[in-house]
């Protein structure tokens, strides 16, 4: 939204205050109109520099980096737009990963929920450990319902961001399963794995005996996007197991690679990874 | 072993390394590692136990031995014995009263700097608070020359920092004219590249190298990829000012960054031979608190004891500057905002009372308990107490790295409000290109399209 038109709307409120003052003087029996703001902040760029030596330049160059420029100043500080955007992202930022994921989206996930052995938010964050193995109950439960001996098990982890797992998973999923099924490969029942970390997989996949195991899971959130998924996979992993066998395609959200073109193309990735009996810098290597 | 009693509670210590574990300021990263204070009592008992300590104790009983480790090593054989023995028998508290003495002045503290193991430094900054911290970091000024003179008194100098999610050269350029139009960049020109590969590599320094003799600008081109990455460019031919390289406070973890002497060695001496720099100083390092604990290369030591023997290991190759990011890891090793302050008083300190050319990058990542409020109390503190540069990023948002930094807004406000000037030659550069008059921004400044 452009300047002028916010000053314009602000006018046109104003006006209506007024109006409805007169009105409540003049007919005092009259019910008082609530006024109503709407404010809606776009994010949009705009040339913040005061008299600039070449304003089409700057347009330009905003166009070609995400970063922060052109701006403008008032004193030394950002002007009050900028420094609200920042905070904005920023905010945005913190409740994907502090937020959790609703209880209403795993309702309607339908995915069975497992724990692991974070029992608080801040154990999470400050206990890798405690994400990275499933709690007393989550592994019974898993040992007891889960099946076994399919090709493909599939996670969803919420990881440091719950707003990326709520924004991708409902797409990201079917498209995923839909293309496994296609090429007649067998998949375990999904779970979602609630305070989980990369490595919980490992677990999941001892337990299910699956032949590649995958975690859908929430990136670290940046200012650019809090809403961003990857996807780690990895074939028959074991005690000697290492980062660097670990496949992982990052990225997944609506202004990357989005949820349902990449569900399609893990299933590829799936396929060809079953093929090769091999994950990671190895399977990359076979290529 | 040692005991200490606290209000009839009795504590039981049984190392040096368990001491100064246990007297560190609470931290996340200690904590993970399980080797924090278990109680408020038990780490004042540490305190006090470590208060008592002379530095020959200390001394007699490195962190992790010499033998075993090359960060040790290089410490203990960098150590000036006489003036070693001149203080070895002083407490850890008596140090700590010498250095915030009115009567110790500055060269005081450079000539007791040659003979302080990183042990020593990290001890005594456990016994200080906040002020102490500011008022003994004022004190030690170390200067350094590339082809700008860092850290003289008075003075304020910042990293232009113009990162770019895929190195587009177009952008990179976009972002250090908007840096430079604010006064930031006399400390380096410095870009994180993406693609770390010795032809991308070389093509970003080529860029800034020409664009700083277009522009007759006096600083230092850098470009952070990994340090063999650049030697290799070097050789090729690359124009380089300023060479880079993170480093840690344990062989274990300078194993896994891919560094060793031998490396830093050969860097120095290609950089002298082959930098397009005066020098002396041509070597620029990054640090922070943290990076031995997620790389699970500790060793039970604390991760400000770990953080002091990367500075007693940096000196060595006499640095023109030392970054530190204490808040870039996450909150697993340091949780909120108050750590972060804390350990960037203490890093910038300790940093100093090493002789090093220390800034501070207040950092944070979006999944700490920390904000740009925090950040900018940590920036303004550690401005009062002396740090001689700060980084500088569009907008405070590094969209390569996805974390936080100081802004060029930030830089900008650092100096006016402490009425700090730009390094000498780049505050002459300023001015004469109508971005800077009497140490403030003029009306021009802000204004990438100066740069045409």
């Amino acid at each position: 939204m452009d300047i002028e038109v916010i000053v314009k709307q602000v006018l046109e409120e104003l006006t209506k205050v007024e109006k409805s003052k007169t009105n409540s003087i003049n007919a005092s029996k009259e019910k008082v109109e609530e006024v109503i703001r709407k404010v809606v902040f776009n994010k949009e760029k705009a040339v913040g520099v005061d008299n600039p030596a070449d304003e089409e330049m700057i347009e330009k160059v905003q166009k070609i980096t995400p970063a922060r420029i052109g701006i403008g100043h008032t004193g030394t500080r950002m002007k009050t737009r900028d420094y609200l955007d920042f905070r904005i992202d920023h905010a945005a930022a913190q409740d994907a990963v502090f937020k959790g994921v609703s209880e209403e989206f795993l309702k309607e996930l339908q995915l069975p929920v497992l724990q692991s052995k974070s029992s608080s938010m801040d154990e999470y964050l400050m206990n890798l450990n405690s994400g990275r193995k499933l709690d007393e109950a989550s592994r019974k439960w898993a040992e007891e319902h889960l099946p076994k001996n399919k090709q493909v098990q599939i996670i969803v982890s919420d990881g440091l961001s719950s707003s990326g797992i709520e924004a991708n998973i409902s797409d990201l999923l079917p498209a995923l399963i839909q293309g496994l099924k296609v090429r007649n490969i067998s998949i375990g029942d999904p779970v979602f794995i609630k305070r989980s970390r990369v490595w919980i997989q490992d677990e999941i996949a001892k337990i299910v005996n699956c032949d590649v195991v995958i975690s859908l899971i929430g990136e670290r959130p940046g200012l650019a996007t809090s809403k961003s998924i990857s996807a780690y996979l990895i074939y028959r992993p074991n005690q000697d197991t290492v980062e660097a066998d670990r496949t992982v395609i990052s990225n997944i959200h609506e202004g990357g690679v989005p949820p349902v073109e990449a569900g399609a193309f893990l299933a590829d990735l799936l396929a060809d990874v079953l093929k090769a009996k091999t994950s990671g810098v190895k399977f990359a290597q076979m290529k | 072993m040692y005991t200490c009693t606290v209000k009839n509670e009795r504590f039981q210590f049984q190392s040096i390394r368990e001491i100064l574990a246990k007297a560190s300021e609470e931290k996340s990263g200690d904590k993970m590692a399980r080797i924090a204070a278990q109680s408020y009592l038990e780490r004042m008992a540490a305190k006090v136990v470590l208060s008592e300590l002379t530095l020959k104790e200390i001394f007699e009983n490195p962190v992790i031995p010499y033998e075993q480790d090359e960060v040790t090593r290089i410490i203990y054989d960098d150590i000036n014995q006489y003036i070693y023995k001149e203080i070895s028998h002083w407490s850890v508290g008596e140090l700590r009263d010498y250095i915030l003495s009115h009567k110790t002045n500055t060269s005081d503290l450079f000539r007791i700097s040659k003979g302080l193991t990183s042990e020593m430094i990290s001890g005594v900054s456990k016994l200080m608070s906040s002020i102490d911290l500011v008022m003994a970091s004022q004190k030690i000024r170390p200067i350094a020359h590339c082809n700008t003179t860092i850290g003289e008194a008075g003075r304020l100098a910042f990293r232009c920092q113009p990162n770019h999610p895929i190195d587009n050269p177009e952008g990179i350029l976009a972002s250090l004219k908007e840096g430079l139009s604010y006064g930031s960049g006399d400390a380096v020109i410095g870009v994180n590249p993406n693609n770390d590969s010795v032809e991308s590599v070389s093509k970003i320094l080529h860029m800034t190298h020409d664009f700083m003799q277009k522009w007759e600008i006096p600083t230092q081109n850098c470009v952070l990829a990994h340090i063999t990455t650049q030697m290799q460019a070097l050789r090729k031919g690359a124009p380089i000012a300023l060479m880079f390289q993170s480093l840690a406070g344990t062989q274990a973890a300078n194993n896994d960054f891919g560094i060793s002497k031998e490396i830093l060695d050969e860097a120095f001496e290609m950089m002298a031979k082959y930098g397009t720099s005066t020098g002396p100083n041509q070597l620029y390092f990054e640090t922070g608190q943290g990076s031995e604990v997620s790389l699970d290369a500790h060793l039970g030591v604390d991760m400000q004891t770990l953080e002091a023997r990367t500075y007693g290991y940096a000196r060595h190759w006499k640095p023109f500057m030392v970054n530190n990011v204490s808040g870039f890891i996450g909150p697993e090793t340091i949780y909120d905002g108050k750590q972060v302050i804390r350990a960037d008083l203490e890093d910038l300190f300790m940093g100093k009372l090493h002789g090093l050319p220390m800034g501070i990058a207040p950092t944070y990542t979006n999944h700490m308990q920390a904000d740009q409020n925090d950040q900018e109390i940590a920036g303004m503190l550690t401005a009062l107490a002396g740090a001689n540069f700060y980084m500088g990023v569009p907008g405070g948002d590094d969209v390569m790295l996805s974390y936080q930094d100081t802004s060029y807004h930030d830089d900008a406000s650092l100096r006016e409000m402490l009425g700090l000037r730009p390094l000498r030659e780049f505050e002459l550069w300023l001015e004469k290109m109508g971005i800077m008059e009497n140490g403030r921004l003029t009306e021009r400044a802000g204004d990438l399209s100066i740069f045409k």
